[in-house]
């Protein structure tokens, strides 16, 4: 593959690879995805670090995200402004910490920042509750919900404040087999 | 610059450096990222010229092939390669090469095939002692790879351990899987969610009402009296089979039907195929969780599979002396002629340097190689095995689905919901059901090495087949149950089926003695022969020297013995650590309840303590609630000498009995159904205890409501 392409500078090219999981093809291919949401409002040079951001519904709308029951958590969690509206670099730090090969750790804190639903670095009954709802539809009776809410402060509430601290999410989260598997998207 | 500011200069450039190196690990934002690592390399740049850029270097792993097939002596060239004359009509026959016989007998699939030259072609390949080698070396890496897959799993924390220490945190957290990128599949997805958590609640919820104990125990008594009759009626089947296709065999091929000829596979396939739900139906009088059910039926599968196979193999080696004694008859009888002709010729030309007889290699006299058989009834084996299988998926999954969907139209009931409704892709029965596979090729490779190449081929068509087959014709699972939280359980049963495999091959090569004409080990004694001429002959004098010292067993005793007490002393190791892990974790749970109960109640968690306090003139045990300070060394030290003496169930007994205590009288101070607020002192009569009656029982507190 030659050095042909114009939209990055070589610097600008490395500094993605440095800050992220992805190599240089990949990097472009990601570029090539997040244009297609919206040509038109995307430039083909980032030579000079544009400032374009693409709106949370094309975001939401993509394959990968639009079956996910937390896609707007996660666009909110990834995107500057806090709203789900993504720049570029958002969305390859999005992409590259759901990638294979981020680590546990990472992983699990950005998790925890999903889970967060009130951001105030706690994830109180009322976040679970919210996480709950969103995993089963609705479908479970209050009680159910309730139950399960409790359970899950329970088990992993360490320092008994009620809620769960990063720590708390944490220390329940790198035990479990499935986490890896699950919180992980291909792009 | 000083030497020390050139130092001190030196660690931060390396500190930069660990910087940028690990900058995607960090939780921060991309823009975040790119400014530090725009610093840091200006930083690096500035001090130590330009970054040299480290390629990665590439490993590259070659793979050796398997030479013999490629540098022995094409076909025809001697007479174990041939087909003897009078098969040779029938050798083209699709009946014939369908058995395995004919031209593919004698072909390099099977072990028949191969030389016993020490050493053949250009490159002195030696044949015998790499076949040998490789034979015995394929377990050996199997063994390293299965307990190395298990080792790695087991470390990555899911070895089967703390059953439900977060079973619904990580049912919350972790049963998402973002990958789904199709709705249909999250619909599913979203349904087995709900339904698992619904279970889990259930299970939660329910108190073991031992209903009738012992009719149940009754039930599982029969149910397991019932399986295990099952599964000796099916070794006594499959050995009975086998016997019939000896005396099958001794008779004329033409007058057997298909059926007669692939008795005993037939058989095998079948009773792998009709068992397992037999089992299922009769575990349902055992009424256990669906957990452990599954286990319970996984090992009963397991049982069957290794009767059945164990069984074929006995009656197999009846088969192998059979051809033993037959063959010494034969042996006789070529010595005898070979005798005659060289005595002839030498007469008849008076010389002694006689050349070999000129025999076609088809005419030679041949006899029965009990290996090349035992290979045929492998590959048999194995190729009924797909059959039955494809066979399976194609009516049992393809052909239900075609009726439930389009007689369901002109049906009385619903068939999709009812009875035939869609098939379930049976994750367990498949894996159990490679791991056979797998173990059957460990049994039959050595014998027919044609047979790992086989098995290839027909994983890479199954993948695709069942690939297929589940994307068109199954539906998920309603309820989603692993029979082990890793992958370790099925490892585990992989390297059972392992050593269950080795042991009849290393008794062949160890015990029995090969062909005298065909086979890569004619004429020696024993198989491993070979190995000790080649160390005699080809190595230098002191490795031979080496392996007898080795061998003594005045050396190997000792060693066993030490690797006995090695054992003995790791286990102690393991079981104490154990302990320990268990202590302290009761530790934590102990100390967790007494905080909550005490945030919860401001109350002493247990009646030891209320007693104590009771005793106590003015003073508390308990710390004041405002005033943080740090209580009077003297409470911290009773305080924390006092716990120990509680059992460890008394933790939960505590909080219980606290639960009980507050039911059963007011609480003087704040109620528990209240929310753990902030903490306000209590009211003035807490430090000393209350004058009359004890607190903590028969209180007489202040009436409530």
């Amino acid at each position: 593959m030659g050095n042909k392409q114009t939209i990055f500078t070589a610097q600008q090219l490395d500094a993605y690879q440095d800050c992220t999981y992805f190599t240089r093809k990949e990097i472009l291919r990601l570029f090539d995805r997040y244009r297609d949401l919206a040509p038109q409002l995307v430039p083909l040079d980032y030579t000079n670090h544009p400032d374009v951001k693409l709106p949370y519904e094309l975001i939401g709308s993509m394959p990968e995200l639009k079956d996910n029951p937390f896609r707007q958590r996660i666009a909110e969690v990834f995107s500057e402004d806090g709203e789900g509206n993504m720049t570029l670099d958002d969305f390859l730090d999005m992409f590259s910490v759901l990638s294979e090969m981020a680590p546990r750790d990472l992983k699990a804190s950005y998790a925890f920042k999903i889970y967060d639903f009130n951001n105030d670095d706690f994830i109180c009954k009322s976040d679970l509750e919210k996480t709950l709802n969103r995993l089963t539809r609705n479908e479970l009776t209050e009680d159910e919900v309730r139950m399960v809410c409790e359970k899950v402060i329970d088990e992993a509430d360490l320092d008994n404040d009620g809620r769960l601290s990063l720590e708390d999410f944490q220390h329940m989260i790198v035990r479990a087999p499935d986490f890896l598997s699950t919180f992980h998207i291909r792009i | 610059m000083s030497e020390g500011e050139m130092a001190a200069l030196k660690e931060e450039v390396e500190e930069k450096k660990k910087v940028i190196a690990t900058l995607r690990n960090q939780p921060w934002r991309m823009k975040k990222r790119l400014v530090v690592l725009k610093e840091a390399q200006e930083f690096v740049e500035k001090f130590e010229g330009a970054l040299g850029k480290g390629k990665g270097r590439k490993l590259y792993a070659y793979k050796v092939m398997m030479t013999k097939i490629l540098m022995g002596l094409p076909y025809g060239s001697i007479p174990r390669k041939t087909v003897p004359r009078e098969e040779q009509e029938t050798a083209m026959d699709y009946s014939v090469l369908f058995d395995f016989g004919g031209y593919c007998k004698y072909s390099f699939l099977f072990y028949g095939y191969y030389n016993n030259e020490p050493t053949i072609g250009v490159l002195k390949f030696r044949l015998p002692l790499s076949y040998l080698l490789v034979g015995v070396g394929i377990f050996g890496y199997s063994l390293m790879v299965v307990i190395r897959t298990m080792a790695r799993n087991a470390n990555e924390g899911g070895d089967g351990g703390e059953e439900g220490d977060f079973t619904f945190s990580w049912k919350m957290f972790t049963s998402w899987d973002y990958l789904i990128g199709n709705p249909e599949t999250a619909d599913n997805k979203y349904a087995s969610i709900t339904t698992s958590f619904k279970e889990s609640i259930v299970d939660e919820q329910e108190n073991q009402k031992d209903e009738n104990i012992h009719l149940r125990r009754f039930l599982r008594v029969l149910a397991n009296f019932l399986i295990v009759s099952c599964l000796g009626g099916s070794g006594y089947l499959i050995y009975f089979v086998v016997k019939r296709s000896q005396e099958f065999a001794n008779m004329k091929k033409d007058n057997l039907s298909w059926f007669e000829k692939n008795e005993v596979e037939f058989v095998m396939s079948l009773l792998g195929l009709v068992c397992p739900p037999l089992f299922e139906t009769i575990a349902e009088l055992e009424d256990y969780h669906p957990r452990i059910a599954l286990k319970w039926q996984l090992g009963r599968i397991f049982a069957l599979f290794l009767g059945n196979l164990y069984t074929f193999l006995f009656a197999l080696f009846d088969e192998v002396t059979a051809k033993l004694e037959s063959e010494k008859v034969i042996k006789n009888s070529t010595e005898w002629v070979l005798n005659q002709y060289y005595s002839n010729y030498s007469s008849f030309y008076n010389t002694t340097d006689v050349p070999p007889p000129a025999v076609h290699p088809s005419d030679v006299i041949r006899g029965p190689c009990w290996e090349t058989g035992v290979g045929i009834e492998f590959v048999k084996l194995i190729v009924s095995d797909i059959q039955v299988t494809y066979l399976t998926i194609l009516i049992g999954d393809f052909v239900r689905a075609v009726i439930v969907r389009f007689l369901n139209y002109c049906w009385c009931w619903d068939l999709e919901a009812g009875f035939p409704s869609y098939g379930e892709f049976d994750i367990s029965g498949n894996v159990l059901g490679l791991i056979f596979n797998q173990g059957m090729i460990w049994m039959g490779a050595f014998y027919a090495p044609g047979l790992v190449g086989l098995n290839v081929l027909r994983l890479l068509s199954s993948m695709y087949y069942q690939c297929w087959a589940v994307m068109c014709c199954n539906v998920p699972h309603e309820r989603v149950f692993k029979a082990s939280r890793s992958n370790n359980f099925y490892m585990g049963l992989l390297l059972l089926v392992l050593f269950l495999s080795l042991l009849p091959v290393v008794y062949t090569i160890m015990t029995l003695s090969p062909s005298f004409d065909c086979g890569p080990f004619s004429g020696q004694e024993k198989m491993y022969d070979v190995i000790m001429e080649t160390i005699e002959k080809d190595l230098p004098a002191f490795i031979g020297n080496l392996f007898s010292y080795a061998t003594n067993p005045g050396l190997i005793l000792p060693a066993v013995l030490l690797m006995v007490l090695a054992l003995y002393y790791l286990n102690a190791v393991s079981k104490a650590y154990q302990q320990a892990n268990t202590d302290l974790k009761k530790k934590m749970q102990m100390a967790r309840d007494e905080e909550k109960n005490r945030r919860n109640n401001k109350d002493s968690t247990n009646q030891v303590m209320k007693d104590l306090e009771d005793l106590l003139p003015n003073k508390s045990l308990i710390p004041p609630p405002t005033e943080e300070e740090p209580p009077p060394p003297d409470v911290v030290i009773e305080k924390g000498s006092k716990s120990p003496k509680m059992k460890p169930g008394a933790a939960a007994k505590g909080v219980n009995l606290q639960k009980d205590v507050s039911l059963a009288a007011p609480n003087p101070r704040a109620p528990v159904t209240r929310a753990p607020g902030p903490r306000k002192g209590p009211p003035g009569n807490a430090r000393g205890p209350q004058p009359g009656p004890g607190r903590g029982r028969g209180r007489g507190g202040p009436p409530r409501h």
